[in-house]
């Protein structure tokens, strides 16, 4: 055991893990990566090319090399880093990228290799062939140069969405963030502190610093305890701010359960706080950086900070014997801290002209090689080597809205650029104030400042603490030898392949991001990006500044997609509506189909079918001689009324509407403002001043918001209201010679052919309760629509069926309205596509042109006249038993089947059992002038190749003798 | 982003839907002489600026009322939310 005393870990109690199989122990407040250096496990992983044996490097989130899967099954997460873990009971871990085994990996022999796998190496290398690429090529080298896997099983946790409001959040609860939440909370401001840890405190549980005379650890610990008790504080731990967005908005996501083997009953995993601020502090700290040396990569090298963290906060020490490689004072305080522990530490100050150039042992650290001032060289027998380049400010989400950090050359490191981000402030290390003071001032400060601004008053009240100066001289990569220096570990990206870059001209920051991935996957770069930049700099002779600049987007760190996803998944991925009818036609059996959001019934099957045609037939076939019932309330409604109501109408349909008469439907067609159609329905005048419209389901909303556009924002004036009715109204339609009969039963008015002629329309009483009555159709049957409150919506499709059963009347589904629809050559759907006009649906005399309406204008241009451009055609096949195939293309006979000789295709196709062989509508180039012309269908994907006749697109009752009745 | 609704207060941009330029405002009439290449400039022509746009925005999930809203398109610093309706009568429209 290479535990030691002290620490915030409760010995008390002791928690089981496993990794890779391997039972251990540890205690709460480890986290994995500690618990395991603990057990003297310090290989953790495999690098991401060259699988040379890794193990953690810092004791936080910008972690590249200790990623692991944790959990077992279905909740499998891969790419999880060992760091930031918090250890539970029963928590189950294996390495990645390697096989058979982590210290026996058959891929290390990249390691070998690598003069080959420099950057670049594979888009110079798998070019050829290129067919090659997509199937051999890239899946093997997915599958070598992986991370993690999935399960592939269904995530089985809930994941929630989150909203909250303050005056001021504060990202990071280190001593700035402390003090300024302190200032900020005694001043009675409603505010957030969000950490990503699970303890606050930040660097002050890893360091041995004092503030006001109490360890760091307990003044964090006593300012959290205050701030606890204030109603006006939020306190979030395991919470990462992960982006800034518009106007004062961040994103966060809280871990409420991943430090459990699973999350309590009713509880979320993680929750996605979208927060809305008036102010916001970005106290994130700084992040340390290594410098490159040869073979810098070992088990056991790790971030001199990293190192007196998990000596200081979790009583773990790496080694008996360690090293320090610092060009900084910070760095000093690790070899003290070390020492106080007992341990035997050896500094290696580089600012003496001392450096490490070498390090060796196969599976973890044994020694590392030091040149000293002089030139003389020693080998020293460490088990681990705390290295310090320097710490880079955390201002990841200053730079969100692509604010260029700027080049501090005092501590040798980018800070945030001032009002970077509209409303928000950067205080202590993550602006560069790096030592214990200067934190507490800047957040203390700041948060006057900012209350100021808001209206509240609060002063500061900053303790005692140190206010040590970093002493930096920049070292980034030391000059030796031939091996390879790794500036990025997660990606494997080495001094070396920094010079390829620059060689081969990747100078600009983003080139050499994209040529050598440098800065990409988990860790974005948090330790390497600032390294790789400085290297091009020296190479190129430029400053660091004149080089560029690393911004970053959100996410700050790793996101679940399922917490982007929340609740939004399976079946509540979008609302289901359900028609009036839908209880009753469960009960029936009917088949369901999904229409935007709404669940229509499709067909309802009886007894004794076996297959949907045969039920569909039935509908249609019984609709046609007696009556059917459909439930079309998912179809748009929209009340129209006021003086100007009429001319409204002129002006968004293309035919005219003015003189229609009061208790009269007409039918109307919408164009878009390009001439193409937008949308057709009926519109019923059911008063002076009074209309309802109808839409196509699918349209029902764009419609309703393209109204209230005309009527807001082109005539302001008009005297015209809107509101949509389609939920208000449960709306059937009857269909059949009997429909009258059968509604004659409910219905108190009379409705006989001379008191309700077809397109007839008026308010209505069923047995008393008030309804509307529309005579139109659809099916070009005899036909009449009938609304009731919609809580009236079941009783009604009862009371219809009741009253049908003495004309044996069917309840039809969509596809029967489908056949019925096509049998008269209606258009819908997939003629309405967006790109058709109406000339080309053959209601080109419709576009009335004695008065201005969205699209007249446009449908006239050039082209959408052509006489030659395509019409709606009625098709069937030559041979009555071949069947059709929707989206087959026309070609004439003898044609080749290419896109030149492309005529048209297939809109719709249906089985008519009136005329016993499939029919269709489509488009045809010049269809007017085609009837009776013989061509082929062929559909290439269904490889269907029919001899078709052009006919009239009227299949059914073409004169309309049956609706008029 | 938040609108600042002139009736609602501020508002979550989610619950808006975008159309475009607020130029749109100025539709042709249709009726005119030289409508047709009127109606082409209107219908596709855009500046796309970067920087202030005066741009429709429709409260959908909200009140139904159509704003000009004027964002930068940089920034997306929004200086003015006005009803559109206003803003259209401001700028001759009417019946």
């Amino acid at each position: 055991m290479s535990r030691i005393s002290g620490g915030q870990i409760d010995r008390s109690k002791t928690l089981r893990f496993s990794f890779d199989g391997v039972s251990y122990n540890g205690h709460p407040g480890d986290t994995l990566a500690s618990a395991l250096l603990a057990n003297n496990v310090r290989l953790m992983g495999r690098s991401f090319k060259y699988h040379r044996p890794r193990g953690v490097i810092s004791a936080g989130s910008e972690e590249p090399n200790a990623i692991v899967e944790l959990r077992t099954g279905a909740r499998q997460e891969p790419n999880t880093r060992a760091t930031v873990i918090e250890l539970f009971d029963g928590l189950s871990a294996q390495s990645q990228n390697r096989w058979p085994s982590l210290k026996f990996d058959a891929m290390a022999i990249n390691d070998r290799l690598s003069p080959f796998f420099a950057a670049g190496f594979y888009y110079k290398t798998f070019m050829w062939p290129a067919a090659f690429w997509e199937k051999i090529y890239e899946p093997i080298i997915r599958r070598a140069a992986g991370l993690g896997s999935l399960s592939k099983q269904d995530d089985p946790d809930d994941y929630d969405k989150g909203f909250l409001h303050c005056d001021l959040l504060i990202i990071g609860a280190g001593p700035a963030g402390l003090s300024a939440a302190l200032t900020a909370g005694r001043a009675g401001a409603r505010v957030i502190l969000a950490d990503e840890d699970f303890c606050m405190g930040g660097r002050l549980n890893a360091e041995t610093l004092e503030i006001g005379g109490v360890a760091g650890a307990d003044w964090a610990a006593k300012t959290v305890l205050e701030l606890a008790a204030l109603p006006n504080v939020r306190l979030m731990t395991r919470t990462t701010v992960i982006g800034a967005f518009d106007h004062g908005i961040y994103g966060a996501v809280e871990r409420v359960s991943d430090h459990l083997a699973q999350p309590l009953p009713g509880k979320p995993r993680q929750i996605l706080w979208r927060i809305y601020t008036a102010r916001a502090i970005l106290a994130a700290g700084a992040t340390e950086r290594p410098i490159a040396f040869e073979n810098n990569d070992r088990p056991g090298i790790m971030l001199a900070g990293a190192l007196r963290a998990y000596a200081n906060r979790w009583g773990v020490a790496v080694g008996e014997k360690v090293a320090v490689f610092t060009n900084n004072d910070d760095g000093l305080r690790t070899v003290s801290d070390l020492k106080a522990k007992g341990l035997d530490v050896t500094l290696i100050d580089a600012r003496k002209g001392d450096e490490v150039i070498d390090s060796a042992g196969r599976l973890g650290l044994k020694s590392i090689t030091v040149r000293r001032g002089n030139g003389q060289t020693e080998t020293l027998q460490v088990s681990a080597l705390g290295v310090s380049g320097g710490w880079n400010p955390n201002l990841n989400i200053a730079s969100n809205h692509r604010g260029r950090p700027i080049w501090d050359d005092s501590i040798a490191a980018f800070l945030p650029a001032p009002e970077s981000i509209a409303g928000l402030s950067c205080v202590g290390a993550a602006a560069g104030a790096m030592s214990t003071h200067a934190a507490l001032t800047t957040g203390a400060e700041q948060a006057v400042a900012i209350l100021a601004d808001l209206g509240i008053k609060a002063s500061a009240d900053v303790p005692k603490a140190e206010d040590a100066p970093l002493n930096l001289s920049p070292a980034w990569y030391v000059h030796s030898g031939k091996g390879r220096a790794w500036v990025d570990q997660q990606n494997d990206v080495t001094v070396k392949d920094v010079k390829l870059a620059k060689q081969e001209g990747f100078v600009s920051v983003e080139h050499l991001k994209r040529y050598t991935t440098l800065g990409m996957a988990t860790d974005q770069g948090k330790t390497g990006n600032v390294l790789g930049l400085a290297v091009m700099a020296e190479l190129t002779g430029k400053t660091i500044p004149q080089t560029g600049t690393t911004i970053y987007r959100p996410p700050y760190t790793p996101v679940a997609m399922g917490a982007l996803g929340g609740r939004a998944r399976g079946h509540d991925f979008k609302p289901t509506r359900h028609a009036p009818s839908h209880k009753w036609a469960t009960e029936q059996g009917a088949i369901f189909v999904e229409v935007g959001y709404w669940l229509r019934a499709q067909w309802l099957p009886r007894p004794g079918e076996t297959t949907w045609r045969q039920s569909v037939d039935r509908e249609v076939l019984q609709t046609r001689k007696s009556a059917g019932i459909c439930d079309v309330t998912t179809l748009g409604k929209i009340d129209i009324q006021g003086t100007d109501a009429g001319l409204f109408l002129d002006r968004v349909y293309a035919n005219t509407f003015g003189s229609l008469a009061v208790g009269k439907v007409r039918y109307g067609l919408m164009l878009r403002e390009d001439g193409m159609v937008m949308d057709d329905g009926t519109t019923a005048r059911m008063g002076q001043n009074e209309y309802v419209m109808t839409t196509t389901t699918a349209n029902a909303v764009p419609v309703f918001r393209h109204l209230e556009y005309c009527r807001q924002v082109l005539w302001p004036d008009l005297d015209v209201q809107l509101i949509s009715t389609t939920e208000a109204w449960a709306q059937y339609s009857v269909a059949g010679p009997n429909a009258r009969k059968l509604l004659e039963k409910l219905v108190d008015q009379d409705i006989s052919d001379a008191a309700f002629p077809y397109m007839a329309c008026g308010n209505i009483t069923v047995q008393g309760t008030r309804a509307r009555l529309f005579r139109i159709s659809f099916s070009g049957e005899r036909a009449y629509e009938i609304a009731v409150p919609t809580r009236y919506g079941d009783a009604m499709i009862r009371a219809l069926v009741e009253a049908g059963r003495e004309f044996d009347a069917v309840v039809y589904g969509t596809e029967a309205l489908g056949v019925m629809r096509v049998e008269k050559g209606h258009v819908a759907g997939n003629e309405l596509n967006g790109q058709s006009s109406a000339l080309n649906m053959g209601l080109g005399k419709m576009v009335s042109r004695k008065k201005d309406s969205i699209g007249m204008v446009l449908s006239q241009r050039e082209g959408m006249t052509a006489p030659n451009g395509y019409r709606l055609v009625g098709v069937k096949p030559v041979n009555p038993s071949d069947a059709l195939t929707a989206g087959a293309h026309f070609l004439a006979k003898g044609a080749e089947a290419v896109a030149a000789n492309d005529g048209g295709w297939l809109t719709s196709v249906v089985y008519s059992p009136h005329l016993g062989h499939s029919i269709g509508l489509g488009y045809l180039k010049s269809g007017d002038n085609r009837k009776g012309e013989r061509m082929r269908s062929v559909n290439l994907l269904a490889k269907t190749d029919v001899e078709v006749e052009i006919i009239s697109p009227h299949f059914f009752d073409p004169e309309g003798e049956r609706l008029r009745g | 982003m938040i609108i600042n609704h002139p009736l609602l207060g501020p508002r979550d941009s989610q619950e808006f839907v975008y159309l475009g330029d607020a130029a749109l405002i100025h539709r042709p009439d249709g009726m005119a002489e030289g409508a047709l290449d009127k109606f082409i400039d209107y219908t596709y022509l855009r500046d796309n600026p970067a920087g202030t746009h005066r741009e429709l925005w429709y409260h959908e999930q909200g009140d139904r009322s159509w704003l000009v809203v004027t964002r930068n398109t940089v920034t997306h610093e929004i200086t003015a939310v006005e009803l559109a309706r206003d803003v259209a009568r401001t700028e001759g429209r009417s019946k």
